[in-house]
C-alpha cells in the first residue's frame, strides 16, 4: 500500500468515440494498481468503466469519466464518475435490471458495473443527462 | 487495430495484441467467419491474453465467435483469459457457455488434437 495522499488525485477523460471507452478503462486499472488496488478489484473496475463509458456513446453520444481516489472512513476509494449531457433514463428501476435494453444489448452493462463496484448510484433527469458514480474500496 | 489471424493446419489462431475497441472486436468476428470457411478450418483458437477485460459486450461478441464457427464446422477454444479477468466474470456470473477454455495456446492446440474426430 502506497503512503497518505497529499492531495487529491483526479482525472478527467472525455468520452466521444469507442477507443476513448478503452482509454477510460486502462486509465482506471492503472490508477487502480498504483493505489495497491488487488487484482481482482483492478479488474472489476475496469470491467465497471467499460460498460459505464460504453453506455455514453451507445446511448447519449458524448460525455466524461472523472476517476478519483480520495480516502474516506479510514479507507482509500477509488471513485468512478461517468457522465453525460445525453437524453437521459426515462424509468432508472428497469434500467438497471438485467436483461432490460432500449437499443437491442444484452441490458446487463448497469447490472453489471453494479455488482462489481462496492457502491453504485444513478441519478438522471429525463432531457437533462445521467451520472453513474461508483465507488471501489482498497481491501 | 485488426488483430492477425494465423494459420497452423487446419486451426486458425487469433492472437489479439492490446486491447479492442467494440468495432475491432466485431471485425475480428467477422473475419473469424469468412476465414473458417475460406480455409475449411476445423479448430478456432482466440487468444485473449492481452485482453485487458472481458465485458458484457466481448463475453457476447466470444460467444458469437464460437458460435458461428461451430455452424460453420470449427471448434473454438478461448485462450490464456487473465486472472483480474476471470475475477469479474466469476463476481458477474458471465460464463463463455459452451464455448471451451484452456490455459495457454499450447493447451489449447492440444485439445482440440485431442477432440479431433
Ligand atoms: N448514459 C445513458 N444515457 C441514457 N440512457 C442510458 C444510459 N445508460 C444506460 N441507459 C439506458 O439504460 C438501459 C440499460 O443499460 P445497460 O447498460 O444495462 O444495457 P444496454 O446498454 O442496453 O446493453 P448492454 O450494456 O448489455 O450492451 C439502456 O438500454 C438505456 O436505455
Ligand atoms: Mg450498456
Amino acid at each position: 500500500m502506497t503512503g497518505r495522499l497529499s492531495e487529491p488525485l483526479r482525472v478527467r477523460l472525455p468520452v466521444s468515440e469507442e477507443l476513448d471507452v478503452v482509454l477510460a478503462r486502462t486509465c482506471g486499472r492503472e490508477l487502480a494498481l498504483q493505489q495497491g488496488f488487488r487484482e481482482a478489484a483492478t479488474g472489476a473496475i475496469a470491467t465497471a468503466i467499460s460498460e459505464v463509458a460504453r453506455n455514453i456513446i451507445v446511448h447519449a453520444g458524448t460525455g466524461e469519466i472523472v476517476l478519483e481516489v480520495v480516502e474516506g472512513r479510514g479507507r482509500r476509494e477509488l471513485v468512478v464518475l461517468a457522465r453525460d449531457r445525453g437524453p437521459g433514463i426515462p424509468d432508472l428501476h428497469r434500467a438497471m435490471e438485467d436483461g432490460y435494453s432500449t437499443a437491442g444489448g444484452l441490458g446487463l452493462g448497469l447490472s453489471s458495473a453494479r455488482r462489481l463496484m462496492d457502491e453504485f448510484g444513478v441519478v438522471s433527469t429525463v432531457g437533462k443527462g445521467t451520472m453513474v458514480t461508483m465507488k471501489k474500496w482498497a481491501a | 487495430m485488426p488483430v492477425p489471424i494465423l494459420r497452423l493446419d487446419d486451426v486458425l489462431v487469433a492472437s489479439i495484441q492490446a486491447a479492442l475497441t467494440d468495432q475491432d472486436l466485431l471485425q475480428l468476428r467477422d473475419d473469424l467467419s469468412e476465414k473458417v470457411g475460406r480455409f475449411r478450418a476445423r479448430g478456432v483458437i482466440v487468444d485473449v491474453t492481452a485482453l485487458d477485460v472481458l465485458d458484457s459486450f466481448a463475453t457476447r461478441t466470444v460467444r458469437g465467435i464460437a458460435y458461428t464457427a461451430r455452424l460453420r464446422g470449427a471448434r473454438t477454444v478461448v485462450v490464456g483469459i487473465q486472472p483480474d479477468v476471470a475475477f469479474a466474470m466469476v463476481q458477474l456470473g458471465l460464463t463463455l457457455e459452451g464455448v471451451a477454455t484452456a490455459l495457454d495456446l499450447d493447451e489449447g492446440l492440444a485439445l482440440l488434437r485431442r477432440d479431433a474426430p
